[in-house]
């Protein structure tokens, strides 16, 4: 078990190393920041010394270097435009795109989740064929359209929510939380929904596919024989069989959704990490655009080494089936 | 192709069946099916007849008359030439024919973006399956750091280091897509490898490019044809959420992505039209590759097959 986890952390750090350097010298390669900071009439001696204050006039290796050292004390390098570490401000930001990536999940299973086992325990009803309908517009419908359409009807239409910004916030341990107020809560529920529409079609399918063999399997048939409940067949036997499966494939959504928030985030104007990238990636603010990227994949190895680890933990077969094929 | 299904169904002995009227009858047996392909069908005639079909071309600017600007559905143009059905934009553009050309350019990044990444990971996942050892370890790590990504962060990895253009973005596309079909391929080619035709094809000295190219790869094109489709719909989705973001495709290449972007600003003050009508569009088209798609993996997929 130790073995296994060592062997998948080592693997993760790799991966995350080959990543800076791809981020790295990627973001190396576009534009010069000088002609975009400097005032256009500076002369010749003036963006020198800007190319000399910024670290540009050394090879690349150099600056990686530099950029890999600086990195691994937390610092990587200040915005060209805050002129503040860019690391704080995307720290700064993370906990909103935290708190919207988690009350998205947390509605993708809240929502999901019933109405899933419903569709898989109730296959011909009318319901559950509208259900399942429904899930494949979640899936075909694209996360911006629909952020537009949430909107239109709920903001400008019917002015139920407000469609911008985070709201009041409480401050709990040191970060800013928005689900605290109510105020907060109205401002967030249409984000979430937003960005977990797709994501609770996803549950409804696993849901509902998982139903439907579970319920053919010989422990749930000998439970309804001994005369269990159906109630306690369905919450025991179906659920804590059917659940494995989608504990793990929202694990590994966690990191698509913080990654997709970016949509979200431009779209309710959610004041959160995902905003700050696109606008750092259009004036090439280059180290804003590194420590976002270096932090959400640092976000998303993290999140996949947990769920594989959980996994294995969970299921035995993994592990065992890993190490045969070592041997 | 009506006649092709009444004769399948006419005949219900097994005798005459050719494996195309099979598959015919199986598709047309879903109206769902039907339709989409039906309303996919007429996209496409949409997209590539774009120039024809049009009132109006949306980018030409002498065309446009600034004063028709933001003029709800139903309108007429100030000249009265012609009626905006779905109302104009900021620019005084007629919002149907700019769905027209934008549907254009979206199908076309879609389909050209799926298909090099097609061509790529069969090449891959071919070579991985066929030739295993090394070569396989690597293609397969590759496919699984690719996939242990989410799709949108790799494509903004891309698009922050390239910056913007068509070209760019269908590179970044391809780069997201293609470990999707190597997957696939190898998956399925695993399991033909092992079957007698291919070691009588061995046996008969062919070379390893003809073995894989003329008797793997035509026996692994039903799960690829699917994946083809869900990843035709993806690829317009996902340019659509770049070029919304304004990290996609430019400004002089117009695609749904950006048409809705451009009526969003106007959303709050209840000019729906400029973003609604694109996004249905979008929508349209993406559901209807969809239908299409989900039908050919229940016709394909032999383990659902009774």
């Amino acid at each position: 078990m130790t073995v296994f986890i060592l062997r998948r952390l080592m693997q993760s750090a790799v991966v995350l190393v080959v990543m800076s350097l791809l981020v790295f010298v990627g973001v190396f390669a576009i534009g010069n920041p000088v002609d975009i900071l400097i005032n256009p009439q500076a002369d010749q001696a003036e963006i020198a010394r800007a190319t000399a204050a910024l670290g540009l006039d050394k090879p690349l290796w150099e600056q990686y270097l530099v950029f890999l050292g600086n990195a691994l004390h937390g610092n990587l390098g200040n915005s060209f435009v805050f002129n503040e570490p860019s690391l704080r401000l995307i720290a700064e930001r993370l906990p909103a795109t935290l708190e919207l990536a988690l009350s998205a999940m947390v509605l993708a299973v809240v929502l999901g989740l019933p109405l899933g086992l419903y569709v898989g325990l109730k296959p011909e009803t009318a319901l559950a064929r509208t259900i399942g309908a429904g899930s494949i517009l979640g899936f075909s419908l694209p996360t911006f359209w629909v952020g537009i359409m949430l909107i239109m009807v709920f903001a400008v239409e019917l002015g139920w929510l407000p469609s911008t910004g985070r709201g009041a916030t409480v401050r709990v341990l040191g970060v800013d939380l928005s689900f605290l107020t109510w105020d907060g809560l109205k401002h967030l529920l249409l984000p979430a929904i937003n960005l977990s529409l797709s994501r609770i079609a996803l549950v409804i399918r696993l849901a509902a596919s998982g139903t439907r063999e579970v319920l053919h399997m010989d422990y749930v048939k000998f439970a309804r024989a001994k005369g269990l409940r159906s109630r306690r067949v369905i919450l025991v036997h179906v659920l804590g069989n059917i659940l494995i499966p989608i504990v793990t494939v929202l694990g590994l959504e966690t990191g698509a959704v913080i990654a997709f928030s970016v949509v979200t985030e431009t779209i309710f104007a959610w004041p959160g990490m995902g905003r700050l990238i696109i606008s750092s990636i259009t004036v090439l603010d280059r180290p804003v655009i590194v420590a976002y990227l270096m932090m959400t994949v640092f976000l998303v190895i993290l999140i996949n080494l947990l769920v594989d680890v959980l996994y294995s933990v969970l299921d035995p077969r993994v592990r065992l089936g890993e190490a045969e094929a070592r041997a | 192709m009506t006649a092709l299904t009444d004769e399948g169904r006419a005949d219900t002995g097994v005798a005459v069946e050719t494996p195309l009227h099979r598959f015919v009858a199986e598709f047309a047996a879903s109206k769902l099916a039907l339709v989409g392909l039906v309303v996919l069908a007429a996209i496409l005639v949409i997209a590539i007849f774009a120039p024809w079909l049009s009132p109006q071309n949306p980018y030409d600017l002498a065309a446009l008359d600034l004063l028709d600007g933001r003029l709800p559905p139903g309108s007429a143009s100030a000249d009265r030439a012609i009626t905006y059905w779905l109302g104009t934009d900021d620019q005084g553009r007629d919002m149907l024919s700019a769905i027209f050309y934008g549907l254009r350019t979206s199908l076309a990044v879609g389909v050209l973006s799926a298909g090099v990444a097609l061509m790529i990971g069969t090449a891959l996942g071919l070579i991985a399956a066929y030739i295993g050892g090394r070569m396989e370890s690597l293609i397969m790590r590759l496919v699984d750091l690719q996939l242990s990504f989410p799709a949108i962060l790799v494509a903004l990895i891309l698009l922050a280091l390239l910056g913007q253009g068509v070209g760019k973005i269908i590179l970044a596309l391809v780069v997201v897509q293609w470990a999707y079909f190597a997957r696939t391929v190898r998956g399925s080619a695993l399991v033909e490898r092992r079957k007698e035709y291919i070691e009588a094809a061995r046996c008969l000295a062919l070379s390893d490019a003809r073995i894989m190219l003329h008797h793997l790869l035509p026996n692994c094109l039903p799960p690829l044809i699917v994946v083809l489709t869900v990843q035709v719909a993806h690829a317009i989705a996902l340019e659509a959420t770049l070029s919304f973001l304004g990290i996609g495709l430019p400004i002089t290449e117009p695609s749904l992505g950006l048409l809705i972007a451009n009526g969003f600003e106007y959303i709050m003050s209840g000019k729906y039209w400029i973003s609604l009508f694109p996004g249905v569009a979008l929508l349209i088209a993406i559901m209807s590759i969809n239908l299409v798609g989900d039908r050919l993996r229940d016709i394909l997929n032999p383990r659902l097959q009774k």
